[in-house]
Parts: C-alpha cells; structure tokens; sequence
C-alpha cells in the first residue's frame, strides 16, 4: 500500500513542527533584526527608528573587540583540546585493558552532570587558598594561583572546566566510530609492517573523520552556546577577561535591559556562527571519506 | 506554593499587634517576589512570616515566590509586569528605583499609605534607609533586609600577631600597619594568612567601593539618579588604596571575588574581611574562633555604603490589592516580625521601635557584634545608584577590575568609566 497523502493531511501534520520552528526560531530571528532597527524605548525615552545606529555602535564598542577576541581564543582553546582529550579516552577505554566499564562510566560523568553545579564544583576548586588546587599547589610548595580574580588565567580556566565537561560526550560518539573502524583494514595495515602510531594516523583516523567533523561542529555550537558556567563564577570579570560573546549579549539585554543593543549583538552572533556553519560544512565535508 | 489560609487559631496575640490587620474586607490574592541574598536561612523564615500574615487575614491568600537573587528577582519582576501580569509586591534592590521608575512599574507607596496613622508608620524608618526610598518628593519604597558592610576580624588571629583584639583598625593606614603585621607565611614564603580581604569584584566590590569613596568626604551618586561621580580625587584614593593594601602584601593581588570571602575568613586564610552585616549569622554559626566586628576603617573619617533590599508595590494592581499588599508590608516591618527576620539573617532591622523589642534586646546582647552596624548607620550613605543603574555601574566595575588586576591605572581608568557614565546619562538631564 503506497497510496499517496493526501494534500490537506500533509498540510495539517506539517503545520505542527512548521508552527514551533516559526514560533521559536524564525520569529525571534527576525524580530531580533528588527529590534536592532530601533532604539531602547522606555517610559522616559520615546520609541524611534535609528536605522544601523546600533550597528555603528557595534563597530565603536571596545568591550566588544575584547569579547570577540575571548570567544574566538576560547573556540580555538577549547575545540582542538576536547577533540584531543576526547580521543585520547576513546582508544583508552577501547583497548584491551581492565576496568575499562569504570573508565567509561567515570570519564562520561562529567557530562551528565548539569553545567550550573559543575560550576560551583569549580568555583570551589579554584577558590585561591581554600581551594583544592591551592591546596595541591601548597603541598608541592608552589604559590597560590588567583585564577578567577586574575586576568592572566580567568579565561584559561573557564576553557578547562569546558573542556572537562564536553570531553566526555565527545569520547562516546569517538567510541562508537572505533568501534565500526573495520578489524580487516587494520590487519592489512599491519601485514604491511606499520605500528600502532602509524595505524592510527593512516588507518584509524582518517575513518574518524565524519566523526571528527559531527565533534567540530558541535564543540564550536557549545563553545558559543554554553556560558552557564561564566556566569556562575566570573560574571565575565575581571575586567572582562572571561566574557564571552554569548554572555556579553546576556549581560546587556537582561541585565542593563538594553534590548536594542542586545538584539545587534544577536545578530551579530548569528551571522558569526553561520558563516562558521558554512564554511565547516561545505570545505570540511568535501575532503570527507563517508563509509 | 499555594498558601492556602489555614484557620489555625494560633495567632491571636500577634494580631492584636498588627494595627489594622484586618483593615480591608475585600479579598485579594497577593504574589510576593523575594529575593535572597545572604546565607542564612531566609526563604524558610519568608515563608513561616508570610504563613502568619495569612492566617491572621484569612480573606487574602499571598503566594511567596522566592525568585533566585537580587538581580534575578528584579529581572523576573520586570519581566512579568512587561508581560502584564506583575506580583502585586515584591522585596527588590532599594537603588532599583530608576530603574523600576523608568519602566513605570511601580507606585510610590505615599500614594497609598496617606492617613496620618500611614504617615507616622513611615517616619518611623531610621532616615539614613528612607533616603534612598524617595524619588521627586515621593515615597516609592519601604526598607525591609537593609544590610550595611562591616568589619570582621579574627581575635585569635589579632593576638597571635600581638595586637589587641578590642581595637580593631580605623583608617587606611592603620589597616596597612596591622595588617602587616597578621600576615602570615608558610617555610616556602607562601602566605597562608593575609592581613584583610576587600572584595573588589563585580558589584559586591562596587558596592564597597562606595564605602571608601565615602570615607574620603565624598559620593559616587546623588539623588537625582542623573549623575555619577567615578572621577574625583576621594575616587582615585580610594582605588589607589586598594592597589597599596596587596602592594604592600597585607591584601592577596589580583582580584577578590565576593562568594568567596566569608569561606576564606572562616577557614583563617585572612585576619579580617569587609562584608554584609547580611553574614553575621552565617559567621555566627560557623566560626570556630574569637572574632569581632568594628566600623569600615576610612580614609578620612569612618564610611559605609547602604545596601539592600526594600518592599515595592506594583502599579497594575486593583485597589483592594494595594491596599492588602500594605498591609502585608506593615506586618512585615512591624517590630515582632523584623527582629525575627534580623535574627534569622543578620540584616539591620530599619526600625528602632524593632530594637527595642525584648528578642532583639536579648539578641544584641548575646551578639553584641549587631549593634556595629547600627552605630555606623550615621556615617553611611545611599548605594550608588542612577538611571541605567545597570549600565553605569558595570563602568566603575570595569575600572576597579582593571586596575586591582594590573591592567590599567587608577587615574585612567576613572576618567574611562566617567566618560562612559556621562555618554549614557546625557540622555536623562
């Protein structure tokens, strides 16, 4: 029975879907770009249209330059680290080894805890002093590390608690791609008289490539996307060391309740995160051996 | 969370205290907005408060909505009364005023509360916590968790240094002086007690800073919300200050963040620290050593910030929930009620009648540390506070961050956050 559906039951079942992605995610799009258009109103200062005030506003914004600088240090700190670390744990728990069941269920806890208590775990473990890493520091003699309150390391270890979170995941979806990674291939490999290193990078890896590229992706979404923890333990201080871009737009709209602003830099994020879309998708794909 | 009213019998005696408790006949569902900002059990204690008003009007119901912290509650309050449907009262930041003025959200309470009996009830706050209350001759907001910061410093520590423990430090240099003289070093020169602890961080930091500013015989704000003084030479001291204290060892470099001060104080990681009276309980319960409170030293003279929550009433609210929410209001302020609520949290009941209570006696008596605050009240002033609050608060942020981390000079940075302030303000004078 392949009978054909009928025009007014497609239309209904597609209405469903179509409703929430325009209710959630076009309308907001656009009536962020909208919002840009205009300026703040509040009772004490009419509504009026700026044209691209706002945008010229964007490009004089010093704090701005800095935040951009922070989110694209902390994409290229955080990206090539979690995919490293993640790999790493992948060929770890996949080997031969024992406890290996352990390893996979302590390296994936980090990710299922949620990202606000992790951070106040962290806040605690960096708290100068008290803190278990001065406490580990003392031990060997070594100083105490301000690391939130300073601007040398602040943004340095808001990438490692990211790095600690994500990492985990990222390992499962490695796990399951050296799990499909046929025996037969790396036999041949082998026949021919190359070691595991060269195994690994002539064989294994380039087999992980879809999976590397799923990873990319979606560490860099996470990289913009995830400032819970920023909030939680710096605020983006100090001195703005640690504020991100995601966070920048937070600070504004919700907490100086700029919206119009706060909308130009929405914008601005989206652009930003669909040229990188684009560009890991087109150029990344096209030199991508898919099984 | 509904509270349903109960027909408990129980508080008889209590209402009899309330005046006009049970003043309006008309029934009005009330939602409260809290806010809590110290560690002390607060939302219990809201609750058993809000529980007892309930019962003795059983013809309102009030659902209290604890809504995370300051900011958070103001958020969350802005944010539903733009979507219409507001709590008709709510405890927020008393310098939220501009910005709860601005956004038309609120009605002044000297709008409702207007009998003789009313006004007698509002003259009844100690001046220095109604002053951040009024706006254009009008009274908006009532203190409630008022909280000033004060000294606390470790006695044992203080002896162990050879000082003496009853006379903590005045002034600047004093704090310098004995501050020296309590820090502490391991074999390896690594300190494991440092001589003071002065938040500087984000706006727990700002808010102190105030306190220095004032110390130094001037204000970051005045009263017309239009204007900010972040480049003055009592500003500039005061930064340059702060650098001198970890300059000279006695203060850990870089910056200080707010959470972790009470923890580092306890665990005797530093002498003394700058904080909320807010913590008096909290330090209270859990130090386990011999400590004491003293004045902020200052610069000039003594000098602390005003800080803290106040009740607002909200403008779209029927008459009968006006009427219902001031009457909530008065039992919360009523003396009985704030002595608990001080108790519980260690804020500074806004009231003198509250002081006079036979709990309060008898708890100034066992933590006579209380009483600091309450003497210091003279010497502070309102917390800064403008339109754009937010907005222009984040520049003097940006500045003290700046230059306790290294990055800028006091002088720079001040005349940074100055032209900053003055390009948003422009737009309200």
């Amino acid at each position: 029975m392949n009978k054909r559906l009928p025009l007014g039951l497609g239309f209904v079942l597609l209405v469903m879907p179509c409703s929430l992605l325009v209710a959630f995610t076009h309308y907001p799009a656009v009536r962020a770009l909208i919002n840009s258009l205009w300026n703040n109103a509040s009772s004490r200062r009419p509504s009026k249209f700026v044209g691209i005030e706002n945008y010229e506003a964007l490009i004089a914004d010093e704090k701005l330059m800095q935040v951009l600088t922070n989110s694209g240090l902390y994409a290229l700190g955080t990206i090539p680290l979690a995919i490293f670390l993640s790999i790493s744990m992948a060929l770890l728990v996949n080997s031969k080894l024992p406890a290996t069941g352990l390893m996979r269920l302590s390296f994936f806890m980090p990710t299922m805890l949620p990202l606000v208590a992790v951070a106040n775990i962290w806040l605690f473990f960096y708290a100068p002093g008290i803190g278990l890493a001065s406490q580990i520091m003392n031990f060997f003699g070594l100083p105490t590390i301000n690391f939130l309150g300073s601007t040398e390391t602040s943004l340095a270890s808001m990438m490692v608690v990211a790095v600690w979170k994500e990492a985990g995941l990222f390992m499962i979806f490695y796990l399951a791609a050296l799990q499909a990674v046929p025996e037969n291939l790396k036999d041949a490999a082998r026949l021919e008289g190359a070691g595991p290193v060269r195994v690994f990078i002539d064989v294994v890896f380039p087999l992980l490539r879809p999976t590397t590229i799923f990873v990319a992706v979606n560490a860099l979404i996470n990289a913009f996307r995830l400032v819970d923890h920023i909030i939680v333990m710096t605020k983006g201080g100090p001195d703005n060391s640690s504020a991100l871009l995601l966070y920048y737009i937070y600070e504004v709209t919700f907490r100086q309740r700029d919206f119009a602003y706060g909308a130009t830099l929405t914008v601005l994020m989206v652009a930003i995160l669909g040229v990188l879309a684009a560009f890991q998708f087109w150029v990344l794909d096209r030199k991508t051996h898919y099984q | 969370m509904m509270r349903l009213k109960c027909a408990s019998a129980m508080p008889l005696v209590l209402g009899a205290l309330i005046s006009g408790g049970a003043a309006s006949v008309q029934a009005a569902d009330l939602e409260f907005y809290f806010p809590v900002g110290v560690n002390a059990p607060a939302v219990a204690t809201i609750e058993e408060l809000t529980n007892k008003w309930a019962a003795q009007n059983p013809q309102h119901t009030v659902k209290a909505v604890y809504a995370g912290n300051y900011e958070e509650t103001t958020t969350k309050a802005l944010t539903a009364a733009q979507a219409g449907d507001p709590p008709q009262v709510a405890v927020l930041l008393s310098i939220d005023l501009f910005t709860l003025v601005e956004e038309d959200v609120i009605l002044p309470i000297s709008d409702i509360a207007t009998t003789a009996e009313d006004q007698a009830w509002m003259d009844g706050f100690y001046p220095a916590f109604m002053s951040d209350s009024r706006f254009e001759g009008k009274t908006y907001s009532i203190p409630f968790q008022r909280s000033t910061p004060v000294l606390y410093f470790n006695k044992d520590a203080f002896r162990a240094a050879g000082l003496d423990p009853e006379t903590p430090p005045k002034t600047w240099d004093e704090m310098i002086e004995m501050g020296k003289k309590l820090v502490v070093k391991d074999d390896n020169g690594n300190v494991t007690q440092w001589g003071t602890r002065i938040p500087t961080l984000g706006l727990g930091g700002a808010w102190l800073f105030g306190g220095l500013v004032v110390s130094k015989g001037d204000v970051l704000s005045t009263e017309t919300g239009t204007e900010a003084r972040f480049d003055t030479p009592a500003t500039t001291a005061a930064l340059e200050f702060l650098v001198q204290l970890s300059d000279e060892g006695v203060m850990q470099p870089g910056g200080i963040s707010w959470g972790d001060t009470p923890k580092a104080f306890l665990e005797g990681q530093t002498a003394s620290m700058w904080t909320s009276t807010g913590n008096l309980a909290f330090i209270n319960e859990n130090a386990e050593f011999d400590w004491g409170v003293g004045f902020l030293p200052g610069g000039d003279g003594p000098g602390a910030p005003l800080g803290g929550g106040n009740f607002y009433i909200f403008k779209e609210t029927t008459d009968e929930e006006r009427e219902a929410a001031l009457d909530f209001i008065k039992f919360m302020t009523a003396p009985e009620n704030a002595a608990r609520w001080s108790i519980a949290t260690g804020y500074v009941a806004p009231r003198p009648d509250t002081w006079e209570t036979p709990e309060m006696k008898a708890y100034s008596e066992k933590l006579p540390q209380a009483l600091v605050a309450l003497d210091q009240l003279p010497y502070a002033y309102r917390e800064f506070a403008t339109f754009q609050r937010a907005k222009v608060t984040q520049y003097l942020v940006d500045a003290i961050e700046s230059v306790v981390t290294g990055g800028s000079t006091a002088a720079e940075a001040l005349a940074k956050a100055q032209e900053g302030a003055d390009s948003v303000l422009s737009d309200y004078k």
